[in-house]
C-alpha cells in the first residue's frame, strides 16, 4: 500500500512549502522558485505568494503535487521499548526495587543558553501539567542550568554519585549540538566512566534513533515529559542492578 | 487611571525598593572590580591587543594584580607612571607587555597626580557626548512613531552577514536591531578585539563590530530618513567595558541587568552589582537606554504565579538606575508575555500585567518580550501567539516591542521568519492603533483585579526583601526559583575592596557632568 500526502482527496499528493531565495522579487525570481520546486519532485507548482524581503532577497509560499509516494509498511522506527509509568508508579517502582534515592543530574551543555528543556524535565513545576523530577519521591534531581561544560557536568555527576545524566540541547545552530553531544560520550569513554551512568539526551531536535547513533542510552524529543524520562531510567537501572 | 491602582501603595513599593537599592549601594561604593578598572583604562584611550590577542587593558590589570595591588586603582599607577616616564597610557601598556616597564615601584608611592589623566578622560567623554548629540539630533529630524518600536535580533555569528540581515529587517520596518552575542561571551573576562566572523548563536561584541554595524545603519538612516537603533549587551563579566565602547560607538540600547547575570549566568553578585553601577553611569551619560531582564524570570518560573516577582524586580531596577543618575526615559524595564496559552483568559492576564507595568512606570520605555516558553514548533499556532502578544503590546503602549518569531525554539531566525514577524506586528499596530482609547476596563473585572493582586503581591515581596536584604533574597532563590550565594559564582576573584586612597577619576567626572545636567563640551 503506497500513500501520498493528503490535501482534500486521498493520495492527491498536495504539499506546501515556503522558502527564501537570494534573488530580487520579480518574474525571474518566481520562475526560479518554481523550477527549484519541480526539481524536488513536485508538479503543478503554484507560487501563491511572493514578496521581497529586501532588494536582493525574496520569499515564496508554494503549493504543488508530489510525484513521490511511499509504502508506510517499509518504515521502521527506533522506539524506546520500556513501559511508560505514571509519576506514582515510578515512585512505587523506586521504593520497591531500590533502597536509596535515585540521583538525576542534568544540564543544558556547551553553548546552549536555553534552560527551557532541562527545566521542563527537572524542575518542581515541570511542563504542561506534568511535574518535574524534583517533585518525585525517591528521586534527587540536580539541575546545573545552562552553558555547562561537558567536563563540569561529568565532574558534578561523579561528585554527586549520580545514576542518570540528562543533557538538554534546545536551540542549536549549524549542528553544533551534534559535536557537543559526541564529545561528551568521548569524554565519558576516555575517563572509563561510560558504564557508571545512564546517559539520556533531550531536545527539540533529538530523537531516540539519533541518541543511539551517538552512543547514548536514550533520546527524548518534543512532547516528552519527566515521567517518560524517569520510566525509561528506572527500568534500565533495575536491569543494570539485576545483571 | 485605567486600572484604578492605589497610588499610595505604589509609593510604598518605590520607597521599599529605594531602601533595598541604597543598601546595596553602600556596599558598591566600597569596592571596585577588574572590569571597572579596565573601563577606566579604556577612557584613558588604551586600545588594541598584544601579539597573543590579550587586550592591553587586561595586560595592565593582570600585571598590577600579579605584581602589585589593584585595590589602589589603575589611576594611581597610571598617574605616577605618566609623571615618571612621560609615556602615554597606550605606550605604558605596550612597555608593560614587553616587560620594559613594571608598575610595582609605584605601589608604595603616594599622592598620584590624577590631573595628568583628566585631559584624556575629558576628551573621551566629549566623544561620548558628541555621539549622544548625533543620536538626539537625528531622532529629532526623523518622524517619530506613536506605536511601539519594533525590535528584532540578528544572530549569524558573522558581523558582515549580520549587517545584511539587519538592513533587510530595517527595510521591512524594524526600528531596533539587536546583535545577539555569541553564547558564552558573558562569561569572558575580556572584550575580544576586531571584526569577527565566527560565533555560535550570535556574534562577538567587539568595538569594531559595533562600529561596522553602526556605519551600516547610519547609511540606511541617510537614505531612508529613519533612525535605526542598535542594541548590544552591557552584561556579563565585562559589563562596564562594553557600556564604554557602546557609548563611544553610539549604540542606542544596552541589555544591562545584574540580577539577570546573577540568576541565569551564575555571575557573582558582588562583582556584578559593582560593575552595573559604573556601567549605568556611563549609559546614563551617553543617553543609552538600558534593557533589564525581568522577562527571563518567567521563562523559568510560571508566568501567572510569579508575575509579582517581575514587578518587584522592576521597582528595584528602577532604583538602581536612579542611583546611577539615569533619567526615567532611559529605563527600559523588562517584562514578557509568557503565560501558558492553555490557561483560560490568559490574554486578559497578559493585558493586565502589561497595563500594570505601563501605569507604574509611565515614563520608562518598557521592554516587552514575546512568548518563548510555550512556543512549540507548531509555527502556525506560534504566529497566532505572537499576534495576541502584539495586540497587548499596542494596546498597552509598550515602547520596545521585541518581535516573536514563529520558529522560536526551532532555530535562530531565518530572514523570512523575521520578515513575517515584522509584517505581523505592523499589521496589528495599524489595525489596533487607537483601540486603547476606545476601551476602559470594568471595575472589579478580571483585568483590574488581576493588576491589583499582582501589585499587592509585589509589595509583600518587596517588604520581605527589604527586611532580609537583597543578597539574602538571592541566596534564597526568590527570583526565578534559582539560589545564588554571596561568595560563589563567576568573577568573584575580580572584586577588590578599595584602598583608602582609591580614586576613579572617570566616575568622578561622569557624576559631575551628570549632576551639572548639561553635556556641554
Amino acid at each position: 500500500m503506497k500513500i501520498r500526502p493528503y490535501g482534500d482527496t486521498l493520495n492527491d499528493g498536495k504539499i506546501q512549502l515556503s522558502f527564501t531565495l537570494p534573488l530580487p522579487c520579480n518574474a525571474h525570481g518566481e520562475e526560479t522558485a518554481k523550477a527549484l520546486v519541480q526539481k524536488m519532485g513536485i508538479h503543478d507548482v503554484q507560487i501563491v505568494h511572493a514578496s521581497p524581503l529586501n532588494a536582493t532577497f525574496s520569499f515564496y509560499i508554494v503549493y504543488g503535487t508530489t510525484h513521490h509516494q511511499i509504502d508506510p509498511t517499509t518504515i521502521t522506527v527506533t522506539e524506546i521499548d520500556s513501559d511508560t509509568l505514571t509519576k506514582s508508579e515510578i515512585e512505587a517502582f523506586i521504593a520497591t526495587h531500590f533502597d536509596r534515592p535515585i540521583t538525576f543530574i542534568g544540564a543544558s551543555t556547551g553553548t546552549d543558553a536555553h534552560t527551557v528543556g532541562i527545566d521542563a524535565i527537572m524542575n518542581m513545576k515541570g511542563y504542561a501539567g506534568h511535574y518535574g523530577l524534583e517533585r518525585y519521591k525517591g528521586i534527587q534531581a540536580i539541575n546545573l542550568g545552562s552553558q555547562v561544560e561537558n567536563e563540569t557536568l561529568l565532574e558534578e555527576a561523579i561528585k554527586h554519585n549520580a545514576d542518570v545524566i540528562l543533557i538538554s540541547q534546545t536551540v542549536t545552530q549549524k549542528d553544533v549540538h551534534i559535536q557537543n553531544l559526541t564529545s561528551f560520550i568521548e569524554l565519558l569513554e576516555a575517563e572509563g566512566k561510560r558504564d557508571d551512568f545512564i546517559v539520556i539526551i533531550g531536545g527539540a531536535r533529538i530523537n531516540h534513533a539519533l541518541a543511539k547513533e551517538l552512543g547514548y542510552d536514550a533520546g527524548f524529543g518534543p512532547k516528552k515529559y519527566a515521567y517518560h524520562v524517569a520510566s525509561f531510567a528506572v527500568h534500565l537501572l533495575k536491569q543494570k542492578k539485576d545483571a | 487611571m485605567k486600572l484604578n491602582l492605589n497610588q499610595t501603595q505604589i509609593n510604598r513599593c518605590r520607597a521599599r525598593a529605594k531602601t533595598i537599592a541604597d543598601t546595596i549601594q553602600t556596599f558598591i561604593d566600597q569596592s571596585t572590580t577588574v572590569s571597572v578598572e579596565r573601563t577606566i583604562l579604556r577612557f584613558l584611550s588604551i586600545d588594541g591587543v598584544n601579539p597573543l590577542d590579550v587586550p592591553y587593558v587586561n595586560v595592565i590589570t593582570d600585571h598590577i594584580i600579579a605584581e602589585a595591588d589593584l585595590s589602589l586603582g589603575v589611576a594611581h599607577y597610571l598617574s605616577l607612571a605618566i609623571e615618571d616616564t612621560g609615556l602615554t597610557p597606550q605606550e605604558i601598556a605596550q612597555a608593560i607587555d614587553q616587560k620594559q616597564l613594571s608598575l610595582k615601584p609605584y605601589q608604595t608611592k603616594t599622592h598620584p597626580n590624577h590631573s595628568l589623566l583628566y585631559p584624556t578622560i575629558e576628551e573621551q567623554l566629549n566623544r561620548v557626548n558628541k555621539q549622544r548629540r548625533i543620536r538626539e539630533k537625528t531622532l529629532a529630524e526623523n518622524p517619530k512613531k506613536s506605536t511601539p518600536e519594533l525590535y528584532v535580533i540578528v544572530a549569524t555569528g558573522n558581523i558582515y552577514e549580520d549587517i545584511e540581515q539587519a538592513l533587510s529587517a530595517a527595510h521591512k520596518g524594524a526600528d531596533i536591531i539587536a546583535v545577539i552575542r555569541t553564547t558564552g561571551q558573558s562569561l569572558l573576562d575580556f572584550v575580544p578585539y576586531g571584526p569577527t566572523t565566527e560565533g555560535f548563536g550570535g556574534t562577538m561584541a567587539t568595538q569594531e563590530n559595533f562600529k561596522l554595524m553602526r556605519q551600516a545603519l547610519d547609511d540606511f538612516t541617510t537614505s531612508h530618513q529613519r533612525y535605526i537603533k542598535l542594541v548590544n549587551y552591557a552584561s556579563g563579566l565585562c559589563m562596564p567595558e562594553i557600556a564604554a565602547i557602546g557609548a563611544l560607538e553610539r549604540l542606542d540600547m544596552m541589555l544591562n541587568d545584574s540580577l539577570y547575570g546573577i540568576i541565569f549566568r551564575d555571575i557573582n553578585m558582588q562583582r556584578t552589582f559593582i560593575d552595573q553601577y559604573f556601567s549605568r553611569l556611563i549609559s546614563a551619560y551617553a543617553g543609552i537606554t538600558i534593557n533589564t531582564g525581568e522577562d527571563n524570570y518567567l521563562t523559568t518560573s510560571d508566568a501567572y504565579e510569579h508575575a509579582h516577582t517581575v514587578l518587584a524586580s522592576q521597582f528595584i531596577n528602577e532604583q538602581f538606575a536612579k542611583n546611577a543618575l539615569m533619567e526615567e526615559r532611559f529605563m527600559g524595564l523588562g517584562h514578557a508575555y509568557e503565560i501558558d496559552p492553555n490557561l483560560e483568559n490568559s490574554f486578559l492576564y497578559e493585558l493586565a500585567q502589561a497595563e500594570l507595568s505601563k501605569a507604574i512606570f509611565p515614563n520608562a520605555p518598557l521592554k516587552y518580550m514575546p512568548p518563548t516558553k510555550h512556543m512549540t514548533g507548531d509555527i502556525f499556532k506560534g504566529l497566532i501567539q505572537n499576534a495576541l502578544f502584539n495586540i497587548v503590546a499596542v494596546t498597552s503602549h509598550q515602547s520596545i516591542h521585541l518581535l516573536g518569531m514563529l520558529t522560536e525554539a526551532i532555530h535562530t531566525p531565518f530572514m523570512s521568519d523575521r520578515a513575517l514577524a515584522i509584517d505581523n506586528a505592523t499589521y496589528i499596530a495599524k489595525a489596533f492603533k487607537d483601540f486603547s482609547h476606545e476601551i476602559s476596563y470594568r471595575p472589579d473585572g478580571i483585568i483590574m483585579n488581576r493588576a491589583n493582586d499582582v501589585l499587592h503581591q509585589a509589595e509583600t515581596l518587596l517588604k520581605t526583601i527589604q527586611e532580609e536584604g537583597l543578597f539574602t533574597t538571592l541566596e534564597k532563590g526568590r527570583f526565578a526559583g534559582i539560589s545564588r550565594k554571596l561568595n560563589a559564582g563567576k568573577g568573584l576573584d575580580g572584586v577588590f575592596k578599595k584602598a583608602p586612597s582609591y580614586e576613579n577619576p572617570v566616575m568622578t567626572r561622569l557624576i559631575e557632568r551628570l549632576k551639572e545636567g548639561n553635556h556641554e563640551d
